[in-house]
């Protein structure tokens, strides 16, 4: 549990930051909250030679509306996502989700950029931004894109991240007003990833669905996306046989790990009977 | 006197002795951050050691180059068995007569076993050293399921005892075989079976789990080369044992070793062995000539430091048709892993097992134990697994229940009828222990009371109607046990470690003041010893316990004892203790005689004074017969007042208890929820109410772990899949039960202040409580026994199996 040696940089911009890691070359990592990525320094599953600390960065943290979108700043803390207005009144599923991840110790120091940014597929927000529809502004080198959440994911620890690149922010386009949602996720205990989880966004018009969509958490190598299974309840009325057949096409895509959570077979039930559920509850919450 | 005298009450009050819920005075330290912990020491010049460990369960060691973790800045050394061989430390002797390799010579038998040691001045460094010892391996096959161990084509695993046919518990029957135990009359019991009129057998494994103490094992050593004396400070739950040991296996005398145990965050049997680490650190401190310190990560902890149970017990009950029991017998796979580093009593490989008639009136019993190794950690200390009781207890209510399930009785009922009654005590059992007192029926009742036993039934019954309509998910399940434990080793009669009896010791000196140390051969873990001696004292010498303090671990001063493992602090040192306080009582009675120019007999003890009787005007106190013993003692007699007992128990103690749980459990996900838990304990005389209490909490918080979440996984290779607590289950508080807490007292008839024990008797009974909870849900669907640990997929799995999910 103790980390190989590795040297500290704290650039106070993102120009800054680009530029170190472009100099420091593939052994440089971005350092964020450090939950994720310390524990496994200590591990010696990483070993980077040069850490680029985002923390000095002011830009890198903010809250902020545009005109039909949120634009969350990569160095905001899960804690600083439970504290906003803004966020709780617009898109209340992230604090819905935050509430579930790890404890309040971690949510004070973890960020939401390095949540999604890590490409750990027991991460809770990644989900549910493949269910927002949400993009990611990364900056490199070669200049400012924009990715969409649902492209960015392609294997565990393995994303469209460049190298070099950093993430600056993440824009979610609001939910309708009067929309649904529900994160449910089962775990062990405080501070466990999920055995499954599912995120569920919906709204309804004269008791059917008018539009779904749904994200899975840690039932494959990389967050799911379950749109055919979204596809099924559009139109229905959430009865419980379309319901279920949405259940089997949101598993029929998962493939998980068996691990000490369980086996693969009951982590793919459990993201079945998570998706029920959150559906239950988005649609009460449906107005 | 005038009216302002307080009265004998009030005086007794003031002294905070026995029965007060005084507050645990070594918090005062511990809530500030201000323990003294072995990791806290920094002494001039001290270096850091750190492991190499074995990647493989199971391989012979080809080559080790240490050249490239020798040339990493700061190291100054590294160990391998090759350096330690010439002066035959390469092999410890462990507490039950095996030997354990320090470092690994020509093999590794588990996975994370010690293969070097590196040396540094500084943390870090000894990191990147560890690091860079490059070891070649040739993996060998593995014996992971101790079932498969005993096969005649099982790889050999220990090559150490090759041709070994004997050992020191008698013969082995194969390569990987440790001991075989019996106890019990075979022939009746299989007569009892024969005509029995109803009978259960089933498979009931405990499964490998780990206490994971906060604090990990580690140690500062220090050897003085101009005076050839070591000091080792270290967590240690029994400092003299381990002195002793240090001495005969480093040939430094006895007298030349200091060891001190200072504050320990928590121990539970894990800290009661030798390690590794330890050895290592004196080695590096002989040959640098300096401190070294060794301290384990987490990781280590859980994957190579004392684990407990790993028990595998095929149960048989005999009855007859109305639910009396009339045999017992059981045969169990132990798994020891790779060396039998258990800290059983020398005549008790299998410990005290043969408490597995538990609470009940069994006319006749067997018990069989086979030891095995496996390509596993060492250990089975932990948890008073190397006492074997909480298997026992786990064996024997598990199997009642079923039992009960297969009469079609309800199984409070069916322990009612089969409780050793009062008028049995002291009750000898079938495989051969005499219980010192109890009254069973008395507490089950009062437990049954308390909860609305009956009503919780008819709720029950209500509710798995409903759950066959489809109304709900849920099932409902109630736990009962009765447990009997026993604590208190012991006698010296039956009871020694490496050949030294387990009394254990007290040493109180009274100043002239009339304040008191207390020094004692246990040694606290968070126990709260500091605060429960001194009420023993209090209540014996009528001191007020603010006065006493009590020191423990350090074995230049302290008197040797054995250590606080197995509940036996209070029925071993708290006696000590007692009779101690009872000598000096019984020198200040005559110095009080003295002064009031009385005979001795006409005296009599108040509280906290000799009176003359029938002139209760005419008194000595305590502490005017302290300043006493030292200017103005009778003629002949010795000046000072202090005495030292060392105490060898006539018998061991018998808390017991009953415990009720109600669990419900969402068939959907496998989740449960704890709705309500129930402790009544008994553990005779009650010391400290509040101290008992943290400590059930704190047993029932770790059997809720080990029922419900708790495995140390190996896979089929070796790997240990648990050694983080992102996999091991340490529940938080979230997870954790509230807890009810009750008692009835039953003292002890042989224990000076009757008092019996109280540490483990919570983990030895919520273990079961929980575990018959789950199978109490599921029982009415045809479900007979469910393996531990009740985690959530395996919960779910059960329900898949009975069809719930179609
Ligand atoms: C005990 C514990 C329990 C936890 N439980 C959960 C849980 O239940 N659910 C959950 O979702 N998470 C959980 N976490 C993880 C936690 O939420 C982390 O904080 C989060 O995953 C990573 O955020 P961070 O800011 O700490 O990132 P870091 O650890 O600093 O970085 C993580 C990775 O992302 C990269 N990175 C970070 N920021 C950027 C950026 N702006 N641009 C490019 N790359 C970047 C880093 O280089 C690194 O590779 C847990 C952590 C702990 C310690």
């Amino acid at each position: 549990m103790i980390p190989g040696s590795f040297a500290y940089h704290r650039p106070s911009s993102v120009q800054e930051a680009v530029a170190l890691l472009a100099d420091l070359g593939t052994e440089a990592r971005a350092l964020a909250g450090g939950h994720s990525l310390i524990p496994m320094m200590k591990l010696r599953l990483a070993a980077p030679d040069n850490l680029v600390d985002l923390a000095g960065i002011k830009e890198l943290k903010s809250i902020r509306a545009d005109g039909g979108d949120i634009v969350i700043g990569a160095m905001t803390t899960q804690h600083e996502v439970l504290a906003s207005d803004l966020l709780t009144q617009k898109i209340p599923i992230l604090r819905e989700t935050a509430l579930q991840i790890a404890d309040p110790q971690v949510r004070y120091a973890g960020t939401l950029g390095g949540n999604v940014a890590n490409g750990d597929p027991g991460n809770d927000m990644p989900a549910v931004m493949l269910c927002l529809g949400a993009a990611y502004q990364v900056t490199g080198k070669s200049g400012e894109r924009r990715i969409a959440a649902r492209e960015f994911y392609q294997g565990a620890y393995f994303t469209a991240l460049e190298p070099g690149e950093i993430l600056t922010a993440i824009r979610i386009r609001v939910p309708a007003t009067g929309h649904g949602y529900g994160y449910e996720k089962l775990k062990r205990k405080i501070g466990d990833y999920a055995t499954a989880a599912a995120a569920v966004v919906l709204t309804m018009t004269g008791g059917t669905v008018a539009s779904c969509s749904i994200g899975l958490t840690n039932v494959a190598e990389t967050p799911l996306w379950a749109e055919a299974a979204a596809n099924i309840l559009v139109g229905s009325s959430l009865n419980a046989a379309t319901v279920k057949r949405a259940v089997a096409a949101a598993e029929a895509i998962t493939a998980p790990a068996t691990d000490s959570r369980g086996p693969a077979i009951y982590r793919t039930k459990m993201a079945g009977v998570m998706l029920a559920r959150a559906l239950a509850h988005a649609r009460s919450r449906a107005s | 006197m005038n009216d302002m005298t307080p009265t004998s009450a009030e005086r007794a009050e003031k002294l905070e002795g026995m029965g007060c819920k005084r507050k645990r005075v070594e918090d005062v330290r511990f809530v500030q951050g201000r323990g003294n912990y072995v990791d806290d020491l920094k002494l001039p010049g001290m270096l850091y050691g750190d492991f190499t460990r074995s990647p493989y369960a199971h391989a012979r060691i080809k080559r080790i180059d240490t050249s490239k973790a020798k040339a990493v800045p700061g190291v100054l050394a590294v160990l391998t068995a090759a350096d330690l061989k010439p002066l035959g430390l390469h092999y410890m002797p462990t507490l039950a007569g095996d030997v354990q390799a320090v470092l690994a010579e020509e093999k590794v038998l588990f996975q994370n076993q010690e293969v070097a040691f590196v040396v540094a001045n500084e943390r870090y460094a000894a990191a990147d050293g560890a690091e860079l010892v490059e070891v070649e391996y040739e993996s060998l096959p593995v014996v992971i399921d101790p079932f498969r161990a005993m096969a005649p084509d099982a790889p050999v695993l220990r090559e150490d005892l090759a041709g070994k046919t004997e050992g020191v518990h008698g013969a082995r029957k194969h390569h990987n075989h440790v001991f075989n135990w019996q106890i019990g009359d075979r022939a009746a019991t299989d007569a009892a079976f024969n005509k029995a009129e109803v009978a259960i057998k089933e498979l009931i494994s405990y499964q490998r789990v780990h206490p994971c103490p906060l604090e990990t094992c580690q140690c500062v050593a220090s050897f003085d080369k101009i005076k050839g004396e070591l000091t080792l400070w270290g967590t240690f739950q029994a400092p003299h044992v381990i002195r002793t040991v240090a001495s005969l296996i480093s040939k430094i005398p006895e007298h030349k070793i200091h060891v001190i145990a200072p504050d320990i965050g928590g121990g539970f049997g894990n800290k009661v062995g030798a390690y590794s680490g330890y050895i290592c650190a004196i080695v590096a401190s002989i040959v640098t000539g300096r401190p070294v310190k060794w301290v384990e990560d987490r990781i280590e902890n859980l994957s190579a430091t004392a684990f407990a149970r790993d028990y595998h017990m095929t149960t048989e009950i005999a009855a007859t048709k109305d639910g009396k029991v009339t045999g017992l017998r059981v045969y169990t796979l132990a798994d020891h892993g790779a060396f039998d580093a258990c800290a059983d009593p020398s005549k008790w490989p299998a410990g005290f097992f043969n408490i597995v008639t538990g609470s009940y009136d069994f006319p006749t019993a067997h018990v069989e134990v086979d030891g095995i190794y496996t390509n596993k950690a060492p250990g089975g200390v932990a948890y008073r697994c190397s006492f074997r009781v909480t298997e026992a207890a786990y064996c024997i209510e598990r199997a009642m229940d079923i039992l009960a399930q297969k009469l079609g009785m309800d199984p409070a009922e069916l322990r009612m009828k089969n409780l050793i009654r009062r008028e049995q005590f002291p009750y000898t059992s079938a495989l051969g222990w005499e219980y010192d007192s109890g009254d069973y029926h008395t507490a089950l009742n009062k437990a049954m009371d308390t909860v609305g036993y009956k009503a919780l039934r008819d709720e029950q019954k209500t509710k798995q109607e409903a759950f066959r309509r489809g109304e709900t998910r849920d099932l409902m399940g109630i736990g009962v046990i009765f447990f009997t434990e026993i604590v208190g080793a012991g006698p010296s009669r039956n009871c020694d470690i490496l050949g030294i009896a387990m009394f254990d010791s007290a040493e109180i000196r009274i100043h002239p003041t009339g304040s008191v140390i207390a020094r004692l051969g246990t040694k606290s873990q968070g126990q709260g010893h500091e605060t429960t001696y001194a009420q023993i004292i209090a209540t014996e010498l009528g001191l007020k316990a603010d006065n006493i303090t009590v020191e423990e671990g350090n074995t230049d001063t302290a008197p040797y004892g054995l250590g606080t493992y197995g509940s036996r602090s209070t029925p071993v040192s708290g006696a000590a203790t007692a009779m101690a306080a009872r000598k000096i009582k019984a020198k200040a009675q005559m110095i009080a005689a003295h002064l009031l120019e009385v005979h001795d007999d006409d005296l009599e003890w108040d509280v906290d004074r000799f009176t003359v009787k029938g002139n209760p005007e005419r008194f000595k106190t305590m502490t005017e017969l302290a300043w006493a013993a030292y200017h103005g003692v009778p003629p002949g007699m010795e000046p000072g007042l202090e005495a030292v007992s060392y105490y060898d128990p006539p018998n061991m103690t018998y808390p017991f208890g009953a415990y009720i749980c109600v669990v419900d459990v969402d068939v959907d996900t496998g989740m449960t929820k704890i709705r309500r838990f129930y402790a009544l304990d008994d553990c005779g005389t009650r010391i400290n109410p509040m101290i008992i209490e943290g400590q059930i909490h704190g047993g029932l918080t770790e059997a809720f772990a080990i029922a419900m979440g708790q495995e140390i996984r190996y896979d089929e290779i070796g790997n240990v899949m648990t050694a983080s607590l992102m996999d091991y289950f340490l529940p938080t508080a979230v997870e954790t039960p509230h807890w009810e807490t009750d008692w009835t007292t039953t003292p002890s008839p042989h224990h000076p202040i009757g008092a019996k024990g109280v540490g483990e008797s919570p983990n030895v009974g919520g273990v079961p409580c929980f575990a018959n909870a789950v199978n109490d849900a599921f029982g009415f669907l045809g479900s007979t026994h469910i393996a531990m640990p009740h985690d959530q997929w395996r919960t779910w799995t059960v329900a898949e199996n009975l069809g719930l999910h179609a």
